[in-house]
């Protein structure tokens, strides 16, 4: 990540973009990353799209928060749905455990760039050290997020009466004691995409930092696949952050 | 000599002071700013609501932009790469938006 860049000068009647020289100035490998990053990015946009449009086309609740009660006659207010902390049953914190994930999430991703960093340095013994900080900060979060789903999906308050009278408790993708239908569809898909992203970023993060230890990249002479699994693991936080506003806050 | 050309001498270079406190300032800000979204998120009436979406979407923006342009390099790239990024996305937002007002026509005549 040095910010020094060789300047090419192309020969006469020739633009850097005729061959022989990197127009773009970064390697094969990380410029690929970067477009399948922006292919994932319209992966991701398309579920929040489709939520937002559905979202959108449902009746949104109007009285005040504090009289809130689930329906499944109009789109739910997330807090009233986030509200639980593991161990703290029956203690209403609304979104505190999605802001702890948040938090998580970053950390990792502070974590992977000081990795990167010290990759360009060739420093080994501080890769391994951040790399493993950063596989600890992945699994908390999907940990967390197994946590929250089993909640979601098992339902912890008194069921709230759906369409038919009856009473259900918890959420699957038929109905759900939230709101309608859709609201725990698109809950299990756009966080389910995520923390499938999560999980396969740790795996690559295990990959790289067993690579360290075993001296590959040392021998190599770089440490450049650090910094393409990291982009991925700043997008997967990224991505988050989308998610949070608009599944979360919103 | 042979066995040293087997093991090649690595140059450790030393930690660059100013990076990493740059980065941490990077991360000090993603934190604050995910704190006031939850400032807002209690303290900004519900009955605000066009206003606490849009301070949502904004700091929002403001987060992705310091993790593509910090964290992910991009924003020390060439030009070229920037926006071969970020045009691609601008269609993107613009669809965001054609698809929730195409929602909220469906919601009309539900």
């Amino acid at each position: 990540m040095s910010h020094t860049s060789t300047v090419t000068v192309p020969a006469p009647g020739k633009t850097e973009w005729d061959g022989g020289v990197s127009p773009m100035n970064v390697s094969y490998g990380k410029l690929m990353m970067w477009f399948f990053l922006l292919s994932d990015a319209f992966t991701f946009s398309a579920l929040l799209i489709t939520y937002g449009l559905v979202r959108s086309a449902h009746v949104a609740y109007t009285g005040t928060v504090e009289a809130f009660k689930f329906s499944s006659a109009y789109w739910p207010i997330p807090e009233k749905v986030f509200e639980s902390v593991p161990f703290f049953e029956g203690l209403h914190a609304p979104l505190v455990f999605v802001g702890i994930m948040t938090f998580v999430l970053i950390m990792s991703s502070v974590t992977m760039v000081l990795a990167v960093e010290a990759g360009q340095r060739m420093d080994r013994k501080a890769v391994e050290k951040w790399m493993l900080w950063t596989i600890l900060g992945g699994a908390t979060f999907l940990s967390c997020q197994a946590w929250e789903w089993a909640h979601f999906i098992h339902g912890a308050h008194v069921g709230d009466a759906v369409a038919d009278g009856t009473t259900f408790f918890g959420a699957n993708l038929v109905m759900n004691q939230y709101g309608p239908p859709d609201f725990a569809g698109f809950f299990f898909f756009i966080t389910g995409f995520h923390g499938f992203h999560v999980f396969s970023g740790v795996l690559l993060n295990f990959l790289i930092f067993y690579n360290t230890v075993t001296g590959v990249y040392e021998r190599r002479g770089h440490y450049e696949m650090v910094e393409k699994v990291g982009l991925y693991w700043h997008f997967v936080d990224l991505v988050w952050v989308f998610v949070f506003t608009f599944f979360y806050l919103v | 000599m042979a066995h040293s050309e087997e093991q090649p001498q690595v140059v450790v270079l030393p930690p660059d002071p100013a990076r990493i406190k740059h980065l941490w300032k990077v991360a000090a800000i993603l934190g604050i700013i995910t704190a006031i979204e939850f400032a807002v998120a209690f303290g900004m009436p519900h009955s605000w609501h066009d206003m606490r979406v849009w301070t949502f979407i904004l700091m929002t923006i403001v987060k992705a932009a310091y993790i593509v342009g910090e964290f992910m390099h991009l924003k020390y790239e060439a030009k070229v790469l920037i926006w071969s990024i970020l045009i691609p996305m601008v269609f993107v937002v613009w669809m965001l938006v054609a698809f929730v007002y195409e929602g909220m026509a469906i919601a009309l005549v539900r």
